[in-house]
């Protein structure tokens, strides 16, 4: 693997692994952080994963930018267990359309489909969980189809709730805050991706895949009720890596 | 004893926060924290405290407290006039507070930041281990929100008795000025190959000015536009305290405490970190000149603050 070092100022380094989202690049940022964390090394505090970097926040006054830089390199010559070839897949029920997804429509005319051809197509496979940012458990997704590709709104809406879910361009995602926000609206799930209050306050994390299941609204209610009274399970599953890209 | 302060008057923006929220960047969490870690880390030696211990940062218009029980405070970072049941205070010294007594702010003389620590620290239940209060996300500090009239604030136990931690100072040629006009050093990079030669220049030549437009989050900086070579937006990546992001408008804005894990636009350089603290006391209108340095030089400088401050730790242990 080779690595392009570049400083962000004086206390971060930035270790570039790639330069387009891809899977592939993705899977080497995996590698880095597994790395990184085995390595433990001294007056690194933490890192934040990107689409072709990972970038190490570190204390200059523990460890230089040079030195930090050694030890990163050395970290290629550690062995490293094979890539995963299994997946985790987080399930978030969602209920499409509606109050929950006003955009639904528009996002259906702009691609000459159905609603219910836009659902199933949402609905259909895991999305790869680039990396997380923007706002506190916010996750960049890939992989969406460009089928159901739709702009941004012309105008944001000054309050999006906790929950929705949304398409920009090629992208989907799901907003954790109430936030203002442009995208186009096509869904809502009532799991917290955002709690901080939960032992784990973030839901996803980079490197897991979120699969979007459509609920009706009695299902909808009813996983709403689990979540207010705590008695609901995050549902997970388990895929090989081919299902997931093909 | 344990004890509390009333909020009479809010001011502008008052609010809890310690050294920031570190761990969770990884899961987009930005880490917020005081904007002057080093008045703050200041602040907490003179009454005592450890160093990442939470304060009130206050910005521009003070609040008006009432403390409820007898303790020791220290004012450091901006000067913003500040009395004690209408007596002017010695900021960057600690001084004993008797029960009942009311701090007040006036007119700001210098710096836009202003912070109180008090002996035993701030006693807000830590969210994600940290103190400090991020507002877009009204997690942490008091209710993850500014202060209100009317807040009662819990103060710690501190670490002393009263009598050993007040009066301590630190010397005038310690205190940090803020002038109003300061060269600002920067590691360039790491898109410094996205701008053009011409671009490069301006960017350190020419004087860029902090418009109001200035937040937790970012400083809008307003100045000769900075030419890019081509786009100015690149595949979303993260962002260190400091960078420098220059949009398409060519302008630059400076993130800061609050500012996001992550960000599309072109950084053209990082401020270094012992500069930082002096662009959190920034009022807008303040004018900075950028330079660039060596990552090896911030980091010298770097280890010479964190020296400061380790000798302050041990000459008030």
């Amino acid at each position: 693997m080779s690595f392009n070092f570049q400083p962000l100022g004086d206390s971060a380094l930035r270790i570039q692994v790639g330069d387009r989202i891809d899977p592939s690049v993705h899977q080497r940022v995996r590698v880095l952080c597994r790395q990184l964390e085995n390595a433990k090394i001294p007056g690194v505090v933490e890192w934040i994963p990107t689409y072709c970097a990972v970038t190490v926040m570190y204390h200059p006054h523990q460890i230089g930018y040079q030195t930090l830089c050694r030890y990163v390199k050395e970290l290629r010559e550690e062995p490293v267990e094979d890539a995963a070839s299994t997946v985790e897949v987080i399930h978030l029920p969602v209920i499409y359309g509606g109050d929950w997804g006003p955009d639904l429509i528009s996002v259906a005319e702009l691609n000459g489909l159905s609603m219910e051809e836009v659902i199933r197509i949402h609905s259909e496979k895991p999305y790869l969980v680039y990396m997380m940012g923007f706002v506190p458990g916010f996750p960049y997704l890939g992989g969406m189809s460009p089928k159901i590709a739709a702009s941004r709104l012309a105008e944001p809406r000054p309050r999006i709730p906790a929950g929705s879910v949304g398409i920009a361009g090629i992208q989907t995602g799901v907003y954790p805050l109430e936030t203002p926000g442009g995208w186009r609206l096509i869904g809502h799930t009532p799991v917290p991706l955002y709690d901080p209050d939960r032992e784990r306050p973030i839901l996803l994390e980079a490197g897991q895949y979120v699969k979007f299941d459509p609920v009706d609204e009695e299902g909808y209610r009813f996983v709403c009720e689990q979540v207010k009274n705590g008695s609901y399970q995050t549902k997970k599953s388990v895929c090989l890596q081919e299902e997931v890209e093909s | 004893m344990k004890g509390s302060i009333e909020v009479l008057k809010p001011g502008l923006m008052t609010t809890v926060q310690d050294l920031g929220r570190f761990g969770y960047q990884g899961y987009g969490m930005p880490v917020a924290g005081a904007m002057d870690s080093l008045a703050l880390q200041i602040g907490n030696l003179l009454v005592g405290n450890a160093r990442h211990e939470a304060a009130l940062e206050i910005t521009m218009a003070g609040p008006r407290l009432r403390f409820q029980s007898d303790t020791v405070i220290a004012i450091t970072g901006a000067h913003l006039n500040p009395t004690v049941d209408g007596n002017p205070v010695t900021c960057w010294k600690s001084m004993r507070i008797q029960q009942g007594q009311v701090l007040d702010f006036g007119q700001p003389v210098e710096g836009l930041r202003a912070y109180v620590a008090i002996a035993g620290g701030i006693a807000v239940q830590p969210v994600m281990g940290s103190k400090s209060t991020y507002l877009k996300a009204r997690v942490g500090g008091f209710h993850g929100r500014p202060l209100k009239r009317g807040d009662c604030l819990p103060i710690g136990t501190p670490r002393r008795s009263l009598d050993d931690l007040s009066g301590r100072w630190l010397s005038r040629e310690e205190c940090p000025r803020y002038p109003r006009q300061k060269k600002v050093r920067v590691v360039l990079g790491p898109q410094e190959d996205a701008f053009t030669e011409e671009g490069l220049r301006t960017f350190l030549t020419e004087v860029y000015e902090v418009t109001p437009q200035s937040d937790r989050m970012g400083y809008r900086l307003r100045g000769p536009k900075i030419q890019h070579r081509e786009s100015a937006d690149i595949i979303s990546d993260a962002v260190a305290p400091g960078a420098v992001q220059v949009p398409a408008d060519g302008q630059p804005i400076i993130l800061m405490a609050d500012r996001q894990t992550v960000g599309g636009y072109t950084v053209i350089g990082t401020v270094i970190s012992v500069d930082l603290p002096w662009v959190a006391q920034a009022a807008p209108g303040t004018r900075l000149l950028f330079e660039a340095v060596s990552v090896d030089q911030a980091q010298a400088l770097a280890v010479e603050r964190e020296k400061l401050l380790r000798q302050l730790e041990l000459a008030g242990a």
